[in-house]
């Protein structure tokens, strides 16, 4: 510091938010005393378009070499008010930002109390900023190459948006179809129109996109880099059939030696059979076959005549020798959209989930009335039979303080759908079972309305026990146990099938994904996003976003608005071409360096190597991302992190414990 | 033209920095031609009043080593500093408070009881403790009074220089000597020593790996020490990272671990506490059960990363509890 | 001085992307609790020197609270597992040195924990104020009384030899 310090104070009133508990006249006061202060003042709304105007006269009028601000948290302004520092004609690291809002006057309840904290943490910053140094900006160009992880609708509709854009996406699925859940789903609310009509346009438009590279029956297995440039590993496995060559004429599956299907088939949720080679459904995309190694002769017998390759003949699309493969693409953007999985309901026993043929959950179900299903559309149950009463629990793992805590947001709605589909496919009566009927949004109270103007019955109360009816013979009709909180009464209703409203969850290795691509996920085990009102889309790593129910349950609708919203984002990112990082990074003074070598395992980035020319480290800056592990750990103090070095903390240390 | 008077004196102090000015060998003799030294209480006979009587700043420089433990030795430091241009706090006693400052670890009177009274092969049944004014055979007589906290000699009076070690080596003191005689000194409250780590200088430097994950520490005694490789990365203590060089690594030299008698370099604190970061950051598991199994093979932490530093450490000795 | 009963002063180090984000939405929530902690943000709890906690403590800080992402989730993948592992070291020798344990303390506090934020202050101020002030520069101070000042040294120093 060559020339003496001018600092310019500024304490924020923020209206009342501040001012009504932290006495801020006195901050002021207080803070024109100390040390290098040239100017101190209080002023309304600092981050309004005066209050940083305030600042830039300030610092030419007043000769200022320094910016401290105390308002909220620089979680929220720090930008702004470097940027007021800049515009000032100031380096905008010569500002420093104290939090007197979230940290104190809004947590605090006593007056004096919160002053006090006020001025010591005033006082750090007054006697830090000093030490800052005029750091420059670090521009990183963005690769416009762009992730998309899960090829559900949420997947979908932000890779078409990319690309019809003319940006180049590829779009990882890791089932052998894209679709997701809604490729399951029968008809959709409110408008009640087909899912697979509304979805199979936008699968082939994916499937056939020139800026689409489609990876189905693929994994992103390595994310390594950072915004602008990732470079991402891709485990693609073996379909043992060639997507080039295959026509999807299904002339295997008829040759196969299994004459019937036999095995479970989990498009249908395992109430339906298939071969060891086939279409996950008909309007599958990619549109082609796969061999599952799990059924097929060739690995469980250990040979096979394969009388699918012969059916195959000159196509020779069938390939046994197939091995799983890595790929490595470079990305400037991820977004995530992978997806959710339905709550188990074995995990609630007194259903009877599992336990009793005729307990359904509701993806089965929709398999069930959906005409591409396993009963062609008939409700037909497990036991051959064709309901008369049918009972729909709503809530189920939802709302519970056993099980998930949270509301599904979709039960409800399709629950009431479901209702709709079984009356019209059975003229049963159907009864709901519900605690609170949800159904907000665009035309869902009139769907609700709708559905209970058709006769079905809807019982407020939550099913509290669910055993076989002493009084059937066949032993098939359940007695559904549940209080009619407006009745006021116990009943028992006796159902011929029920259905289970199951809510949605996280994906089993939702945990490992966000490690993955350092992302956090929030209490419940959804993916976190950067703010849940202000960026529900981005998260705390730049250049990857969320879209659909990976960060939470929500309906068709507000997926696709998601994920278009994602799809924005990060078509922001490449528009602008570059990002500025945070120049935190550190740096190793080559001077001081004894080349002990202890900082080099330390750095989970490898951002720090040893010179074999010089016997010293050297940290590469472009990898360093700025955590300041490193810094702590040098045992001769030869690190420096910028931003955040050894002096400037301990000032701060000095000016919260001083005794001013 | 005179020769410049020159000083030695020492304190709480083994000796040893005595012997390391003698260990100049040969060239003690080019000391002594090129100054007049008018105190040095171990090798000649000049008396307190000696000094007393001498104008202030008379002496060019001082060299005081040992630690600040009693009012004698308080004493005699605000008269050499008075009576100096330069004092200059040699070895890590003076320093940093060296092995005498571990004694910060214990209150005064846990001492002298184990010292006095306690000790296994004590024999004092009169229950005799040294008192700071007595009588014997009708003379009165005074002793120092040991203080409760051992200090460095600048937490005492204002120093010029400092030369680490324990000792100091001889050429470390060969040529700070012949800084001052050409005066070529440095800025005030320099450390004579370069402020680069040990393993710069390092003979093993070159068999240290960078993957360094420790999943065990041992002590000297426990095992035997590989004369080739880093000692460190066999899994013994060797404070070298957060060293101070300049002694040509003559303890790594002889297959002994450094422990850190020239102290931290400039840019640190507090040199214990750096050495404790390092090291632990580097420890292998992640968990903390198996974290704290590696770690219980340093089972004095205090003893080992603060042996000579504790009295200049940033809390100084181990806080009494109150009352 | 004030004659307000005496209140602890704790120093927090809390990390960027969890702990300091917790507590802006502790405070987003309006929750409220003890006033006795200032905060000094830094990117990551790995960045937490020993040499810092130790300067607190030497400057009068009554206790030391280190906030951090919970293991496995650090923005920077493993700065907190350094941080972790200082932290056991460190606490045992500050144990040695006569500083009891609930004066330091480690929280992994994740970033939509703002109740675990206002419920460890609470808990740590309760726990420091039945400790009682630890005022080392105090302590310094009584500690530096028994030494004799320059002037009675060199009064001293022309005293004659008792006889």
């Amino acid at each position: 510091m060559s020339e003496p310090v001018r600092i310019g104070f500024y304490v924020c009133h923020c209206g009342t938010n501040i001012a009504a508990m932290v006495d801020v006249e006195a901050v002021a006061k207080y803070a024109a005393k100390l040390p290098g202060v040239a100017v101190s003042r209080g002023y309304k709304y600092m981050c309004s378009d005066p209050g940083q105007e305030l600042i830039q006269q300030d610092i030419k009028e007043h000769k200022l070499n320094r910016i401290v601000v105390a308002a909220c948290s620089p979680l929220l302004h720090e930008r702004t008010f470097r940027t007021a520092t800049m515009k000032g004609g100031l380096s905008p690291f010569f500002f420093q930002m104290v939090n007197i809002r979230e940290h104190d006057a809004w947590v605090h309840t006593d007056g004096a109390e919160a002053t006090q904290k006020a001025l010591a943490l005033v006082r750090a910053a007054i006697r830090r900023v000093p030490f800052h140094k005029p750091l420059e900006i670090k521009k990183v160009p963005i690769n416009p190459a762009v992730l998309v992880v899960g090829g559900g609708i949420a997947g979908i509709h932000a890779a078409l948006t990319l690309a019809d854009g003319g940006q180049k996406v590829t779009l990882v699925e890791r089932e052998a179809t894209i679709g997701g859940h809604m490729a399951k789903f029968d008809k959709t609310f409110p408008t009640l129109d087909c899912a697979a009509c509304i979805l199979t346009p936008k699968m082939s438009a994916v499937g056939a996109h020139p800026n689409i590279t489609m990876w189905t029956y693929s994994e992103v297995v390595k994310v390594e880099g950072y915004v602008g440039n990732y470079t991402v590993t891709i485990k693609r496995k073996p379909r043992y059939i060639v997507e080039d060559l295959c026509t999807g004429c299904g002339e295997c599956v008829e040759a196969c030696v299994y004459r019937e299907p036999r095995f479970a088939d989990d498009f249908n949720e395992g109430l339906g059979k298939r071969k060891p080679v086939f279409m996950p459904f008909p309007q599958a995309v990619p549109p082609i076959f796969i061999i599952d190694s799990g059924t097929c002769r060739v690995w469980t017998h250990g040979h096979c005549k394969e009388p699918c390759v012969k059916a195959c003949g000159d196509r020779k699309a069938i390939d046994f020798s197939q091995k799983e493969e890595f790929k490595e693409i470079q990305v400037g953007t991820v977004i995530v959209a992978t997806g959710f999985k339905i709550f188990d309901a074995k995990r609630m026993p007194y259903y009877g989930y599992g336990l009793y043929p005729n307990v359904y959950n509701a993806l089965e179900v929709e398999r069930l009335v959906n005409a591409s299903g396993p009963t062609g559309g008939e409700i037909v149950m497990r036991n051959g039979k064709r309901p008369k009463t049918v009972g729909i629990v709503h809530c189920i793992g939802s709302r519970d303080e056993n099980n998930n805590k949270w509301c599904s947001r979709v039960c409800c709605l399709y629950s009431l759908k479901l209702a709709h589909l079984i009356k019209e496919h059975t003229h049963a009566e159907v009864y709901n079972f519900y605690i609170d009927m949800r159904t907000p949004g665009k035309s869902m109270e009139e769907f609700y309305n709708r559905i209970a103007g058709e006769g079905v019955h809807l019982v407020r109360g939550k099913v509290a026990d669910v055993f076989p009816d002493p009084s059937d013979p066949e032993g098939n009709r359940l007695l559904l146990q549940a209080e009619d909180t407006l009745l006021g009464r116990v009943l028992k209703f006796p159902v011929d099938m029920l259905v289970l409203a199951v809510g949605i969850e996280p994906q089993a290795d939702a945990q490992d994904v966000r490690r993955m691509l350092n992302m956090s996920c929030g209490t419940e085990g959804f993916f976190l996003e950067r703010h849940p009102k202000l960026a529900p889309v981005s998260t705390f790593t730049d250049g990857v976003f969320l879209a659909g129910c990976c960060q939470g349950p929500k309906d068709i609708p507000d997926t696709v608005a998601q994920a278009g919203a994602a799809a924005a984002e990060a078509y922001s990112l490449i528009c602008r071409g570059h990002i500025e990082q945070e120049p935190n990074t550190a740096y190793i003074r080559e001077e001081d360096c004894s080349g002990c070598k202890s900082c080099i395992p330390l750095c989970p980035y490898t951002a720090i190597a040893f010179v074999e020319s010089t016997k010293k480290a050297i940290i590469n800056e472009a990898l360093c991302k700025g955590c300041g592990t490193c810094v702590a750990s040098c045992p001769s103090g030869s690190i420096v992190q910028n931003l955040f070095e050894d002096e400037e903390i301990y000032s701060e240390i000095e000016g919260i414990l001083a005794n001013e | 033209m005179s020769k410049p008077k020159v000083a030695f004196y020492w304190c709480a102090s083994c000796g040893g920095c005595e012997e390391a000015i003698v260990d100049l060998a040969e060239d003690i003799l080019g000391v002594v031609e090129a100054v007049d030294i008018i105190f040095w209480p171990c090798a000649m006979d000049f008396k307190k009043k000696d000094v007393e009587a001498m104008p202030d700043k008379s002496i060019v420089a001082t060299f005081l080593n040992g630690a600040i433990r009693t009012s004698e030795q308080e004493e005699m430091a605000h008269l050499l500093r008075r009576k100096s241009q330069y004092l200059i706090a040699y070895g890590a006693c003076s320093a940093m408070g060296g092995i005498p400052g571990l004694a910060n670890q214990f209150r005064l009177e846990d001492i002298l009881q184990f010292a006095y009274h306690a000790g296994p092969s004590m024999a004092n049944e009169a229950g005799t403790r040294p008192q700071v004014s007595s009588t014997d055979a009708g003379h009165a007589l005074r002793l120092p009074q040991l203080r409760e906290v051992v200090r460095s000699l600048d937490q005492v009076v204002d120093v010029d220089y400092y030369i680490p070690g324990c000792p100091p080596t001889p050429k470390l003191t060969k040529a700070a000597v012949g800084a001052l005689l050409e005066g070529k000194l440095p800025p005030k409250g320099t450390v004579l020593s370069p402020d680069v780590a040990l393993c710069d200088e390092c003979p093993r430097k070159a068999s240290k790996p960078t993957d360094l994950g420790f999943v065990e520490f041992k002590r000297p005694h426990q095992a035997i020490i590989d004369q080739e490789k880093c000692i460190l990365a066999q899994g013994f203590i060797c404070m070298g990272p957060a060293t101070r060089g300049g002694c040509e690594a003559v303890c790594v030299q002889g297959n002994m671990p450094c422990s850190g008698c020239f102290g931290p370099t400039s840019r640190v604190k507090d040199q214990g506490a750096k050495f404790l970061s390092s090291v632990a950051s580097n420890v292998g598991p992640r968990e903390e059960g198996a974290i704290d199994q590696v770690l219980a093979g340093i089972p004095d932490p205090v003893g080992t990363f603060y042996r000579y530093g504790l009295a200049k450490s940033l809390l100084r000795r181990k806080v009494p509890k109150p009352g | 001085m004030n004659d307000k009963p005496w209140e602890p002063r704790i120093v927090a180090f809390f990390c960027n992307w969890c702990t300091y984000t917790a507590a802006d939405l502790a405070g987003v929530s309006r929750m409220k609790y003890a006033a006795n902690v200032r905060t000094i943000r830094l990117m990551c709890s790995g960045r937490v020197d020993p040499q810092f906690i130790m300067d607190a403590f030497a400057k009068g800080a009554d206790g030391v609270l280190i906030g951090g992402c919970h293991p496995g989730d650090c923005h920077y993948g493993e700065g907190n597992y350094k941080m972790l592992r200082r932290f056991q070291l460190l606490q045992r020798m500050l144990g040695d040195l006569g500083i009891e344990p609930e004066r330091l303390r480690l929280e992994w506090i994740s970033a939509a924990e703002g109740d675990k934020v206002k419920s460890v202050i609470n808990d740590m101020v309760e726990k420091v104020k039945a400790l009682g002030p630890f005022d080392l520069p105090g302590q310094f101070q009584s500690w530096d009384r028994e030494m004799m000042t320059e002037a009675e040294a060199l009064a001293h120093a022309g005293h004659q030899e008792a006889k």
